[in-house]
């Protein structure tokens, strides 16, 4: 019995070891900051899959929309479905499947355009116009508050143009052509 | 030629404009005074709770290790259970968990782009650390996911021997699958088919729940079916147990043989009591030993081999490899039809990429040639934990006392309330005793 003791003691410290060895190896590849999941705007392609692939109802993607960008245009690419020939607000000139984007007259001839986050579920079709006609000011992102972080996102394993990343959580956006924090653009 | 001039002239303005402000319409200057709406920011989780939850697991180890072994108190550690399921089930809806980091500690190691956050290493390694100590008190009253089971527990049955034997092998099948996809940054598969953190988030695909509420209702009757038979987590604090410092005991004192003990553990986990049975037979002996010798080397070889040849089945999960195939089955069907299909969304998003088909086909191949050492671990992984299962089976034991399995043991505590002997009752006895002497 006795011996059977003494060559426990032993595993156990080497056990030991190796985990502290383990923790040495994976402290000198760490960072203090945690990760959270984003898109990298500049590769997604509004394939739609953020919609159902998400594990929430509804998908905690949304379309985020950078006024910076926008030219307030009147014929929105990303509000108007392209073979829209009256510019009114009626439902069967929208692109968007859920009437999220609330178009507000501003000036002759410049409209701003808003999104209802509740309304919105992320499917990108805004994206794709504004992208074709537009200046790109709606893009898609992850929305943290709504975003439980699992450890393996299910969007970035279906994504099909790899832009979902994991990004440091101080920096939690990944906008196309600019760094979203102040009014500057980068391309 | 006017006009020529004016077209090129816009079309250089275009082009300057383009690449000073990357827009085609700029903002337009509004003149009576507008005010653009602030961008949305959407602040991820603070960073100070990912702490708090360390420290919060922390207290809760060593509370369900002081409650197990000093307290030695089954309501305790009840209370602790529904505590952390509250909390790292339904609060912090499972993400990172502890099993999951398996994942994110070997990405770390395979991956040097991966910067592992110094939380997810804590939740990986401090119940490791504890169980080393204490036995598996993580799993007694920390873990959610065992939680879950254990609060549900409600008629369990006996499983028979070997159907036990067969399903424990499905542990070492998943960990090493896990490690393999997680290694080679393919998927994390604990993560995907984690059945209980949809009950978390109170939302999940229609598949995840049909799965954890197959888990859930086997497990009125088949007593924690997912820490049993498929946590890899459960597994290596199953190996760390064996070696732990302290674990909980059936009694306080001196088993008194009474079995009052024996069909209290709804897991099985419960050792009887075993002879000591010497094989004094010298050739039987050698022949055992021989035999174990050779089938060990031999079942992690053919594991291995076996392994190596399924490379390709086993790439399959990687998303890359998945594209290629899809892009060749996509360029042959063009060949033999000859007129314009419809992309699907993969080969779409492939074009929009950039790359060449070219790239992409070496990028895969790459990966499948790792697979093969990849399979061949795994495989060779499986052969020795067979062959050790195998050889553990003609060990002689020797128990005198009936003991909780320290590796099988989730240290529930259950199994303490059924033994009729109370340290209370002791020392009252002793006290009788003295006071009778007096
Ligand atoms: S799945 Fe990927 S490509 Fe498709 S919309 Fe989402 S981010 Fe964009
Ligand atoms: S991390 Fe989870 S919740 Fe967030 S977008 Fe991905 S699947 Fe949805
Ligand atoms: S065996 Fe796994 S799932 Fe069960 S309690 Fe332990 S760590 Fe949790
Ligand atoms: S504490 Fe007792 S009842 Fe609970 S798992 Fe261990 S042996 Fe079984």
């Amino acid at each position: 019995m006795e011996r059977r003791e003494f060559v426990n003691k032993g595993i156990r410290l080497s056990l030991l070891l190796s985990l502290a060895g383990l923790t040495g190896s994976l402290l000198q590849n760490t960072f203090s900051d945690d990760y959270v999941w984003q898109i990298d705007a500049n590769k997604c392609t509004q394939c739609g899959r953020c919609v159902t692939s998400c594990i929430l109802t509804p998908s905690a993607v949304k379309v985020v929309h950078i006024h910076d960008m926008c030219g307030y245009c009147d014929l929105c690419g990303g509000y108007f479905k392209p073979e829209t020939k009256n510019l009114t607000t009626g439902a069967e000139n929208q692109l968007c499947p859920t009437n999220a984007i609330t178009r507000t007259y501003i000036e002759d001839p410049f409209f701003e355009y808003n999104i209802n986050e509740d309304l919105c579920i992320g499917c990108g079709k805004c994206v794709a116009g504004c992208d074709a006609f537009g200046n790109g000011s709606l893009q898609l992102q992850v929305r943290h508050e709504i975003c439980v972080n699992c450890n393996q996102c299910a969007i970035a394993t279906d994504c099909p143009a790899d832009a979902f990343k994991r990004v440091p959580a101080n920096k939690p956006n990944l906008f196309k052509g600019f760094s979203g924090e102040g009014a500057d653009f980068k391309t | 030629m006017n006009k020529l001039f004016i077209y090129i002239f816009l079309l250089l303005n275009l082009v300057l404009l383009n690449s000073v402000s990357g827009q085609r319409f700029p903002k337009p200057e509004f003149e009576k005074g507008h005010t653009q709406p602030e961008l949305h920011q959407s602040p991820p989780r603070m960073l100070v709770l990912e702490y708090v939850d360390v420290i919060v697991l922390i207290v809760a180890l060593s509370i369900a290790s002081y409650l197990i072994i000093k307290k030695r108190s089954r309501r305790g550690i009840f209370w602790l259970s529904v505590f952390s399921l509250l909390y790292f089930g339904f609060y912090r809806e499972g993400c990172v968990c502890s099993i999951g980091a398996i994942q994110n500690v070997t990405l770390a190691l395979f991956n040097p782009n991966y910067n592992i956050p110094i939380t997810t290493i804590l939740f990986f390694i401090l119940p490791l650390i504890y169980t080393l100590f204490y036995g598996r008190t993580f799993c007694s009253g920390v873990c959610p996911l065992g939680a879950i089971q254990d609060l549900i527990v409600f008629k369990p049955i006996e499983l028979k021997k070997w159907t036990q034997a067969v399903l424990r092998i499905i542990p070492y099948i998943y960990l090493s699958l896990s490690v393999l996809y997680a290694a080679t940054a393919s998927d994390f598969i604990i993560c995907k088919y984690d059945p209980f953190v949809g009950f978390f988030r109170l939302d999940a695909k229609f598949y995840m729940f049909l799965l954890g509420g197959g888990f859930l209702i086997s497990g009125m009757f088949i007593a924690r079916p997912y820490c049993r038979f498929f946590c890899p987590y459960g597994l290596i604090l199953n190996w760390l147990s064996r070696f732990s410092k302290y674990h909980m005991q059936i009694t306080p004192t001196t088993c008194i043989q009474c079995r009052l003990c024996e069909n209290s553990c709804p897991f099985d986990a419960i050792d009887k009591p075993e002879e000591l049975n010497i094989q004094t037979d010298k050739i039987v002996l050698i022949r055992k030993y021989l035999l174990l010798i050779l089938i060990i080397p031999s079942l992690i070889f053919i594991g291995g081999y076996t392994g190596r040849q399924m490379n390709n089945v086993l790439a399959k999960v990687n998303p890359t490899v998945q594209l290629a195939e899809e892009i060749f089955r996509y360029n042959i069907k063009i060949k033999n039809q000859k007129n314009k299909l419809p992309e699907n969304i993969e080969v779409e998003g492939f074009k929009a990429s950039g790359k060449t088909e070219k790239q992409l086909f070496t990028e895969a191949s790459v990966i499948i040639e790792k697979f093969k050492t990849g399979g061949m671990l795994v495989g060779g992984f499986l052969g020795l934990a067979i062959g050790l299962m195998l050889a553990n089976l003609s060990v002689y034991k020797y128990r005198k006392n009936y003991t909780p399995n320290k590796g099988e043991c989730f240290s529930c505590g259950r199994c303490i309330n059924f033994c009729p002997i109370k340290i209370e009752n002791n020392i009252k006895i002793i006290i009788k005793k003295y006071e009778a002497t007096q």
